[in-house]
């Protein structure tokens, strides 16, 4: 008699039995660690030279968030003009290789030559959770919230999918399903288009004080969550010890998920598959940097126009008198 | 209409189309219904310019609605001399202004709004705009005045 066992349930019964023990005393000092940055934004930082491409925090993430996937109605509506593209992933749940509505994590790989021997980097991928997080500032509609945990999240009963989101994510992260959400009750031939999705790094779990699950399953204790300042502390260390590299700390003008990496990221990024839901590693400046300016500049506006306003009365004031 | 008083209406005009054109390229819609395709336009699809224009138009009307204010104050002329359509654009604009301002403290870094407040104020904000453009229209074609 054969048996045939997945790729999946293997590493599950092998790697995890191993991790175990170590990955409970790991979740329950990073569940200490939220408690205890309550007033400050919460950060992952992720040591890639641990990950070992197991695949359990994909998973993990799917198990968690599974109640949150789209549900599309289908036929889906037309929607005009008929450049509006359908994006429907519902009968493809299962790709992992990549972002989708489904799938809010994957592992990227990527070989790389370390102390004179190739070997595969995995990286976990997901939202990197801005500091100042364009997609949750632009969008036109408030579909997208900012937690101040550092965490953002997408509330998908009020998004139209117009993907403005998307666009702006440096990392082009958020991801559509057509044929869901409001716009189905509005004007669905004319507006909107579904619904986006992401990570939203298990909000509901941290506001019970657990760890997001892809943090709580790992064997390898690849990511560590915690205040701000006490993980770029965490992440200066490693990358010191390690004489490695450091990703999404200054990222946009600064991101709550940080990488640290034995190889430098620009040849990572050279290696690592890009595309649609693949995102890239690339040095990335801060996107609402220019706003911020004219944001100051705008506090000088009626300073401006007052005194525009009190120079002609002065001017015309004195010619009367001459 | 004097030579002020056109220069005024000018300013004013421009920087309206310029302010509602670019808030209007917020939503993703220049794109979907082609355009953005127009030779020229292209930038209507391109958030992060639009952003910066909005925020531009916004300084410019900002600074144009406060010279205007102060400059009525200092002639000393009367209240009564405003006209009622006068009136409604002025609290249409000055609730713009408001919502705009704090949707630009919303979005700088570090600052934490509830999201229905952030949703209201999206919506109050495309409701103001489109009434004072509705009320613009009015006045363009009944000729109505600010002031008498």
């Amino acid at each position: 008699m054969t048996s045939k066992i997945s790729r999946r349930a293997f590493l599950k019964g092998s790697i995890t039995a191993v991790g175990s023990v170590a990955a409970t005393t790991s979740v329950a000092r990073a569940a200490k660690s939220i408690t205890k940055g309550k007033n400050e934004p919460l950060v992952t930082l992720l040591d890639i030279s641990k990950c070992i491409g197991c695949e359990e925090c994909v998973f993990a993430c799917q198990e968690a968030n599974a109640a949150k996937y789209p549900e599309p109605e289908k036929p889906f509506p037309k929607m005009y003009p008929p450049r509006v593209p359908v994006e429907d992933w519902s009968d493809k749940r299962d790709v992992t290789d990549r972002l989708t509505p489904y799938n809010w994590l994957f592992i990227q790989r990527a070989s790389a030559i370390v102390n004179g021997e190739e070997i595969e980097l995995t990286i976990p991928r997901r939202c990197m959770h801005c500091d100042n997080p364009p997609c949750v500032k632009l969008c036109p509609w408030g579909a997208l919230k900012q937690e101040e945990n550092g965490l953002s999240r997408i509330d998908s009963n009020i998004c139209l999918g117009g993907s403005k989101c998307r666009k702006a994510c440096p990392w082009k992260v958020p991801q559509r399903q057509t044929g869901v959400g409001l716009y189905l009750d509005l004007l669905p031939a004319l507006a909107g288009n579904g619904a986006m999705y992401k990570c939203d790094r298990c909000y509901n779990k941290l506001e019970k004080g657990e760890v997001p699950a892809c943090i709580e399953v790992c064997p390898e204790d690849v990511q560590t969550i915690g205040p701000r300042k006490e993980i770029l502390k965490k992440a200066h260390a490693l990358a010191k010890d390690m004489n490695g590299y450091i990703y999404g700390e200054h990222e946009n003008g600064g991101t709550n998920t940080i990488y640290v990496s034995p190889i430098p990221f620009e040849q990572l990024n050279e290696r690592i598959e890009k595309g649609k839901g693949k995102p890239h590693l690339n040095k990335v400046k801060n996107m609402m940097a220019d706003g911020t300016n004219l944001a100051k500049a705008m506090i000088v506006a009626p300073i401006a126009g007052l005194a525009a306003a009190f120079g002609k009365f002065y001017l015309s004031s004195k010619e009367d008198k001459s | 209409m004097n030579s002020q008083a056109k220069i005024r209406k000018y300013i004013y005009s421009i920087t309206v189309f310029f302010i509602a054109l670019s808030g209007f390229a917020q939503m993703p819609v220049f794109k979907r219904y082609y355009i953005a395709d127009i030779p020229g336009l292209s930038w209507l699809a391109q958030f992060y310019v639009t952003h910066i224009m909005h925020y531009i138009a916004a300084i410019v009307l900002i600074t144009f609605v406060i010279y205007v204010l102060f400059d009525f104050i200092f002639k000393g002329r009367g209240l009564n001399t405003i006209t009622r359509i006068g009136y409604f654009k002025i609290v249409i604009l000055a609730g713009l202004v408001i919502t705009g301002s704090l949707m630009v403290v919303k979005n700088l870094p570090s600052i934490y709004f509830n999201h229905n407040v952030i949703i209201v104020l999206d919506l109050v904000h495309l409701g103001f705009c489109m009434i004072l453009l509705g009320a613009g229209l009015y006045s363009l074609i009944m000729k109505k005045k600010w002031v008498s």
